[in-house]
Order: structure tokens, then sequence, then C-alpha cells
């Protein structure tokens, strides 16, 4: 008979690939970067498009007595957070999703 | 100006650099292997890494550059703030994680990883080089402006070769792993430390200054006649006087009178400020330092303490002193600097367009002409110019290598995406404060008239000398961490994708991180005669370019790669070639490099305007489609 390997530690075990690294998983939380990323493009050309054609508008009070630019360029500073964090919830969303399905 | 050399900065700049060292030499041990001195064997926490992005990415030219631009010039400033924290955007959501999934070290890997093309490798690892090479310069002229000062450093380019020979020991010692928990120390605290300055800002409020170095002189003042410069329209609106006997000074008109401004020119090997020889002395002086509110909107002289919405409120009311300058030169060639004050309205100055840079954005698409309202090409090209800054700002960021080579210090695509968020928030945060610490430097009454790169410290030194020698540090260490992480980006390319991919040498682990290691002396040698060479070009433009050329060269192949499925090994390597050579020669061929670089007429230049991302991004894009549909295989 032959003499069978002897059980390797467990801590010498390939880690499980998380579940990240499965396609699934990669592909659904690609589309939901790209479906956040053109939304955050369109915050952000809109940006762009006031500063270079309508400089006054960017001069009107927004809030709390501070003006377009600062309100806005704010905006898309704390926006990019916001932004973020429906990106990670989606992500995990995404991983609950493949646990229920099995983990295929 | 002239700084007194600062014991207090000198010590805590001591301690800094002396703790950075210790964390080198300490970890060095422990990088021995390629995955270790490249990728920190990809063990990085997830959050030690999100702040290390911070301290990788705030650079001297956001921390220094965009504050000194604030503090001079006011919203524009801010709008790089914007671009640069809009990009991490594409880094989170496009770019991080299939990186992650398909790369090893470099991001050469990841390109690569479908194709096993020498040509790839190659124009990778040349865009990595060109990249870290154009993005170094502005890191070593930020740092020999900063140093001079703080060390009391007669030379610029003593301040750069301490800190090029400082980076240099930090990368041979021990790599990624060092220099990942440099950033990490840095980012943290730059940000930790800008928080409580600005704390310390709004509590103090705006404070109406009545002294000016601006002042009226004795109509009796003997006029000197107008040559060169000063006698056509750009030297209109000034005017040398001899205020005392031999003692030329410089006058503005501002109205109905003229009035003394500050100014300096060179004579027999000395610097002459306000008519006398620049020194501390008896019979010396120096410039005057600047920056006053002159009228607050409830009148009085002093608002106390305000809340930051209520500190940007205020100051859109306020009318506030802020410095032009204009340099003149005379028959006998002697050019003289003029440094003059306008009052502004607060609400002009916090809106864009108020830089010498973005002035355009204030001017009309249609200008009158013969009677007609006609298109003005000037101005349709300096706003092609800005949309062109604002585009490779937000696409350069994820093409950046030392960003993106940190993708491989950690663990997991979920590790990436988490460090990628704990990066925004750190750097959102702190683009949030540069605001208010460039308007607080702006109003502080400490500003260096000569020299906006030095508004940060100068702000902290007006709360005193401890946070001035703090503030100053941390400026150092943000050049040591930044500069450690391009030589790193550098390095990685050409070891490993240079001569261990392309060339195909054979090389074990310790080869390849010796390999590494004389890249990393040659390229901080190379960076170090950069810097001294371009010492005189504005640092916050260069870092402009240098997102350009990244984002030109390396964004279409990255994202082509992972969205279109038709793309061939030929189509990103000649992108990449494209990409880069088109944005280097648009910048080369551009105003400003006519102007500041190679002193020729800039109406002359061959492209109509500076950042070229805006044609050279498509133009890239275009180029690996094309390429990969001629190339496809049947």
């Amino acid at each position: 008979m032959k003499p069978t390997a002897p059980d390797k530690p467990a801590a010498a075990k390939p880690p499980a690939p998380h579940v990240d690294d499965h396609a699934e998983t990669s592909a659904a939380n690609a589309r939901s970067g790209l479906i956040l990323f053109f939304i955050y493009l369109a915050f952000y050309a809109g940006f762009m498009g006031l500063a270079a054609f309508a400089p006054a508008a960017m001069g009107r009070p927004a809030l709390a007595g501070v003006n377009l630019a600062i309100v806005y360029g704010m905006g898309l500073i704390g926006g990019a957070l916001v932004v973020a964090a429906i990106y990670m919830w989606l992500c995990g969303r995404n991983a609950r999703r493949f646990h229920a399905e099995g983990g295929r | 100006m002239i700084y007194e050399t600062s014991w207090t900065a000198i010590g805590v700049f001591a301690f800094f650099v002396a703790v950075v060292l210790g964390i080198s030499f300490y970890l060095g041990a422990k990088a021995k292997s390629a995955s270790g001195y490249y990728a920190a064997h990809g063990q990085i926490p997830w959050f030690v890494n999100g702040v290390a992005f911070a301290g990788d990415y705030l650079s001297a030219a956001s921390f220094l550059g965009i504050c000194g631009m604030i503090a001079f010039y006011g919203y524009d400033g801010f709008l790089y703030s914007i671009g640069y924290l809009a990009g991490w955007i594409v880094a989170l959501l496009v770019i991080a994680e299939p990186l992650k999934r398909l790369g090893k070290f470099t991001f050469a890997d990841a390109l690569d990883s479908q194709f096993n093309s020498r040509g790839i490798k190659l124009a990778a690892a040349i865009s990595t080089l060109v990249v870290s090479v154009f993005y170094l310069i502005p890191q070593m002229v930020g740092a020999g402006a900063l140093v001079k000062p703080l060390l009391g450093f007669p030379q610029h380019y003593q301040g750069v070769v301490t800190v090029g020979l400082i980076v240099i020991l930090i990368v041979v010692t021990a790599g990624m792993v060092s220099t990942t928990w440099v950033q990490f120390l840095k980012g943290g605290m730059l940000v930790v430390f800008c928080a409580i300055l600005t704390a310390m800002i709004v509590n103090r409020g705006l404070t109406v200054r009545e002294t000016s170095a601006a002042d009226f002189v004795a109509d009796e003042a003997k006029v000197l006649p107008a040559t060169g410069d000063w006698a056509t329209l750009k030297g209109a609106d000034f005017r040398q006087i001899e205020a005392a006997p031999s003692q030329v000074r410089v006058q503005r008109h501002y109205g109905n009178e003229w009035r003394l401004v500050q100014s300096s020119f060179k004579q027999g090997g000395q610097t002459i400020v306000n008519g006398l020889p620049q020194g501390n002395g008896p019979g010396q002086t120096d410039f005057t330092p600047i920056g006053r509110v002159v009228e607050l909107p409830a009148g009085g002289s002093h608002t106390g303490s305000l809340s930051p919405a209520g500190y940007l409120s205020t100051l859109q009311a306020s009318r506030v002193e802020v410095w032009r300058s204009v340099k003149l030169k005379d028959d006998r060639g002697v050019e003289t600097s003029i440094y003059y004050p306008l009052v502004v309205r607060g609400e002009e100055l916090l809106t864009p367009g108020g830089s010498p840079t973005f002035s355009a954005l204030r001017t009309n698409l249609y200008a009158e002409q013969d009677g007609q309202q006609k298109l003005s090409w000037p101005a349709v090209w300096s706003k092609l110019d800005f949309l062109s800054l604002m585009i490779a700002l937000f696409g350069g960021t994820a093409s950046l290598p030392h960003i993106l080579i940190r993708y491989y210090t950690v663990k997991d695509q979920a590790s990436a995406r988490k460090s990628t968020v704990v990066g925004i928030a750190s750097i959102g945060f702190f683009y949030v404060l540069t605001l208010f610490l460039g308007l607080g430097a702006m109003t502080s009454g400490r500003l260096d008239v000569t020299d906006n790169n030095m508004s940060a410290p100068l702000l902290a030194r007006s709360f005193g000398e401890l946070p001035f020698a703090v503030i100053s540090a941390i400026a150092f260490t943000t050049v040591l961490g930044t500069v450690s992480g391009l030589i790193m980006a550098a390095s990685g390319a050409v070891a490993h994708d240079l001569l261990a991919n392309f060339l195909r040498l054979e090389m074990n682990d310790h080869t390849k991180v010796r390999a590494g290691k004389i890249t990393a002396v040659f390229v901080g040698l190379v960076a170090i005669v950069l810097g001294i060479l371009f010492g005189r070009l504005n640092v916050n433009f260069l870092v402009g370019w240098a997102f350009n050329i990244a984002a030109s060269a390396n964004l279409p192949s990255l994202v082509m790669l992972l969205f279109w499925r038709g793309t061939t090994k030929q189509g990103i390597t000649a992108a990449i070639f494209v990409g880069m050579i088109a944005s280097l020669a648009w910048i080369l061929l551009s105003q400003q490099c006519y102007r500041d670089v190679y002193g020729l007429p800039p109406e002359s230049a061959l492209v109509p305007f500076s950042q070229p991302g805006i044609i050279t991004i498509p133009l890239g894009f275009v180029v690996l489609v094309v390429v990969s549909l001629c190339t496809k295989r049947k």
C-alpha cells in the first residue's frame, strides 16, 4: 500500500480565494462601478462647463452665504466619498448574492 | 525674502528624518526578496495602504503649490484640488480591482497579462520612466525651495541634493515596505496637522490689518527717465523715482496718485530691495510681508471666531489686498521685479479665473470686431486649455505609476478597493482643508511676496515657531515620500519590466532586487540633476504636464484592455507610444515651453494651447482601436 502523505498543517494551505476574485462578482462590481463612474463624470463635466462658459453663475450665493463655485467644488470632493461608500455597499451586496446563490 | 534659520524647525526636521531613516533600516532587514522589495509581499493592511495612498499622492505640489496658489489668487488653486481628487473616482471605480487581479509588481504586468508581448513590456516600462521623471522634476524643485529657507542654505541646489540623497538612502535600504510605512506616517501627519491648523484659522477669524507695504511718497521725489520696458504699454503704470540720494524705488499709478510699491533688482552682484541692499544689517532692508483684509462686511476690525462656512461667506463679502508682479527691463538690461498691491472684492477671489493661469475663464467667447460679434480664437484656446487640464487631472491619477504599484502591496481586490476608499477619504478631507489653509495664508500678513510656495509654512509661522517647525518638517517628509514612491516605480519598471521581462536576462530574486536598487540610485541622481536644471519653472504647472503625459500614455490602454475584447497587443503598444510621444511633443511645442524653457517669443509656438490632454487622450483611444482592428486575428 502506498504510504499517504502526512496532512499539511492548516497554515500551509493556500488561502481561499476572496469572494471578489470570482469572475461573476468581479463582473458585477465592474458594472456597478461603471454606472457610478458615469454619474460622477456628469457632475464633474457640469462643473467644468460652468467654470469655462458661465463663470458669473459660479459667483452666485448657493448655500449658507457661500457661492456656487465653493459649494459645487466641495460637493465634488464630498460626492466622491459618497460615491465610494455607495460602491462599497454595492460590492457587499454583490458578494452576499454570490453566497446566497451557493457561491458557484 | 530672507528667512531666519529656525533651530526649532531644524530640530523637528532632524527628528522626522531620523524616524524615517530608522524605519527604513529596520524594515530593510525584512524585504530581501523581489516580492518584498517591489510589492511589500502583498501584505500591507488595507487601511495603512489607504493612508499611504494619501502620502504618495499629496505631493509638494499639492501641499505647497495649491496653498500658495490659493493664497495669492484665491479659488483657482482649489480647481487643482477638485481635479486631483476627482481622479480618484476613476481609480476606484474603473482601474483598482482589475489592475490588482491582473498584475504582479508593475502595471506593465497587468497590461501584458493576456498577451505576453515584449512590445507592451517595453512601451509600459518607458512610459513609467518618462512619467516618473516628469513627476520627479517638480518634487525636486519644490524640495529645494522648501529646504533652502528651512535649513538656511544659500543655494537652491543644496536643498535638491540633500533631498535626493536622503531619498536614495530610503529606497535602497528597504524598498516598498519602508516606502509604504513612511507614506502612511507622512500622509496621516499631514492630514491631522492641517486639520489642526484649519481649526486655528477659523478660530482666529478675520482681522483688518492697517499696515501696508505700499505707501505714498513726497511729491518732490525725483522721477527717473523711462527707458526700455518702462516706456512701453507694459510699464505704463509704473515709474522709478529717487526716493533718497541713490535710493531707487518704484511707484505705481493708482487712480489719481502715485504710490510706492515693492521692487528688487540686481546691482553689482547684490540684490537691491526697496531701494536698499537686501539684508538684516544696518542700512539694509528686506521685502515687507504681505496679505491682509482691508474691510470686513459688517465693519469693525475683527470678526472673532467663525464657523467654517462663516469664514468663507465673511471673506467672500470682505475686501482683501492681494499682490501681483511684473518684470520690467530698462535699456541697460537691468531687470526690475515689481510687486504691487490690488484691493479685490472677496467674491471675485472666490470664483474661477482670478489667476494668470485661468484668467481667460472670465473672457467672452465672442468679442466685438469691426462692429460685429466675432468668435475670439484666443478665448477659445484658453478655455480649451482649462478643459484639457481638468480632463488630464481626472484621467491622470489612475495612470500614475507610483499610484498604480500601490495596488500590489495589498493581498486581494477587496483590500485594493477598501484602501482606495480610505485614500479618497483622507485625500478629499485634505483638499477641503487646502481652501482654508490658502485663504488663511492670504489674510495672515506673513506671506513672502516673491515666493508663493512658502505660503503654507509661513501661515503656520503666524501661529508660532512650533507649528512652523512641524508643518515645514511634514512638508519635507511629503517630498521625501512622493519622491521615494516615484523612484520605486521607476526602478520596478527598469529591473522587472525592461531587464527581466523585455531583455529576458536571467535574474534570480537577489539580482532582481540588486538591479532595482542600482536603478534607484541612477534615477535618484537624474532627479537631482533635473531638479537643479528646472529650478525656475512653476511647480504646479509641471505637475499638470506629468498628469497629461500619464493620462495620454496609459489611460487608453488600461481602460480598453478592461472593457474591449478586441484589444490587441499591437494596439496597446501603439497607443502607449503615440499617447506618450504626442503629449510630450505637444508640451515641448507649447507657449509655456517657448517662453520659460527656450526663451523664445510665445507667439511663435506651434500649438495653440499648452495642456495636451484634450487632444492626446482621445488620440490614444483612436490609435488603440484602429491598430487593434488592423491587427485582429481572423
